[in-house]
């Protein structure tokens, strides 16, 4: 009978179906496998996003992966709690986003929004909220000198940006 | 249905009618950047109305598509404000920011849930909301403080959604039933935070804050304008039409 350590490998080893170069275990979607005592596997994983179009795809790529490897009893399970951030993605899965020319996400995602705006500090000109994604790094050229062009880009994960120095365009895996 | 089930479904729904006006937008918007925001943001919204439906049906045996897909226009507990129509861009927008700017709030405090399912569909969800309320917030800026003709535009688009935002905030015996188990939140309770924040956007904005009646309200009992009709023929044509093929 397999381990949950080696069935965790294979999954883990899932390309992302929106981002090839990425594997779920990269991106940090994976939360736990844990096999039964009959030998039954329950995989849980977690979205990106709530609405994230690739969940189907990527619970279907693990069951295909698994039966591959002569894993049949297989459950795919989807959590919300905790909410996944991009602090879960993994320095790798960093690299090779840039290598790929997409941005990796600038800085650590907020750890949480914190109390809503109430009238003790409520909005003035100071608390609208301003993008934060400031100095985003070419993939390319490596410059800092670039500009947001789309807050949302081929995907709702991703916005497009523009390299003032290489002017060539890329997406940007935006913090969240 | 339980108290619960009621309140999820209540959300779900304005989610779900929202994702549907927005999707409406899809190869129409003003450029292609905001196509893709639009868009984006619709699906963040539908991503939040399954979720919730998911777990409003699962109090009775529904799936999230016999939610969606197969009740009749009275079986629906959004509010109105959701289901009107898209109008110009200015009107997409004015409706955006009460909205997100109101489900930030809400799903801030319902992330605090004491029912497990709905405080992670909220935390999950609120961080999405953010993002659409800065995407709103930036455009309400741009086209208020814009050309006279955006500042114009803009100042009627606000006029034409307020009278129906008073309902978001409307508190009744479910609301205060679900708010007392600490399962569920009172939306009267930040309304005070609602306007506050809206004041000050629109302040900066040059625009003037509406002083205007509310509208008669009644979406939370099945009571719905003349639109929903209209958009429940087409968000549910094909899955009622082909009931044997159609899986979402
Ligand atoms: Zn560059």
């Amino acid at each position: 009978m397999v381990t949950a350590e080696e069935v965790r490998e294979l999954v883990a080893a899932v390309p992302d179906p929106e981002i090839p170069v990425l594997t779920i275990g990269d991106l940090g979607v994976l939360r736990t496998v844990d096999v039964g005592d009959s030998g039954r596997v329950e995989v849980t994983i977690t979205p990106t996003y709530t609405g994230c179009p690739a969940m189907e795809a990527i619970r279907a790529d693990i069951e295909t992966s698994l039966r591959r490897h002569g894993i049949d009893d297989v459950s795919v399970r989807t959590v919300l709690a905790p909410a996944w951030t991009t602090d879960w993605m993994s320095e790798s899965g960093r690299r090779k986003l840039a290598e790929f020319g997409i941005a990796p996400p600038a800085h650590p995602a907020r750890p949480a929004l914190g109390p809503a705006p109430g009238p003790a500090q409520g909005p003035g000109p100071g608390r609208v909220p301003v993008p934060v994604e400031l100095a985003v790094r070419c993939p390319r050229c490596g410059s800092f000198d670039t500009l947001v062009v789309s807050r949302w880009g081929s995907t709702a994960c991703k916005a497009q940006y523009r390299c003032t120095a290489c002017l060539e365009p890329f997406d940007y895996f935006r913090v969240h | 249905m339980s108290a619960v089930a009621t309140y999820t479904l209540r959300l779900g729904d304005d989610a779900l009618v929202a994702a549907q006006r927005l999707a409406g937008w899809i190869s129409r918007a003003p450029e292609l950047e905001e196509d893709l925001a639009l868009a984006n943001i619709a699906l963040d919204l539908l991503g939040q109305a399954r979720s919730l439906l998911t777990y409003a049906g699962s109090f009775d045996g529904r799936s999230e598509d016999d939610l969606a897909y197969l009740r009749d226009e009275r079986e629906f507990c959004n509010v109105q404000f959701v289901e009107l129509p898209n109008g110009d861009f200015g009107m997409t927008i004015a409706r955006m920011l009460f909205f997100s700017a109101y489900q930030y709030l809400l799903y801030d405090r319902l992330s605090g849930s004491a029912d497990p399912t709905l405080a992670a569909v909220a935390a999950r969800a609120v961080k999405e909301v953010a993002y659409h309320r800065d995407h709103a917030v930036q455009w309400t800026l741009r086209l208020g403080d814009g050309t006279d003709e955006s500042h114009v535009r803009m100042q009627a688009a606000l006029e034409a959604c307020w009278p129906y935002t008073a309902e978001l905030f409307e508190s009744d015996a479910l609301t205060r039933e679900v708010a007392a188990a600490g399962v569920g939140v009172d939306p009267g309770t930040f309304s005070p935070q609602w306007a506050s924040f809206v004041d000050g956007i629109l302040k900066e904005a040059t625009l003037t804050v509406p002083v205007l009646p509310a509208r008669v309200t009644g979406g939370r009992r099945g009571i719905h304008t003349e639109h929903m009709g209209y958009l429940l023929a087409e968000m549910q044509y094909l899955r009622r039409s082909y009931p044997e093929d159609t899986e979402w």
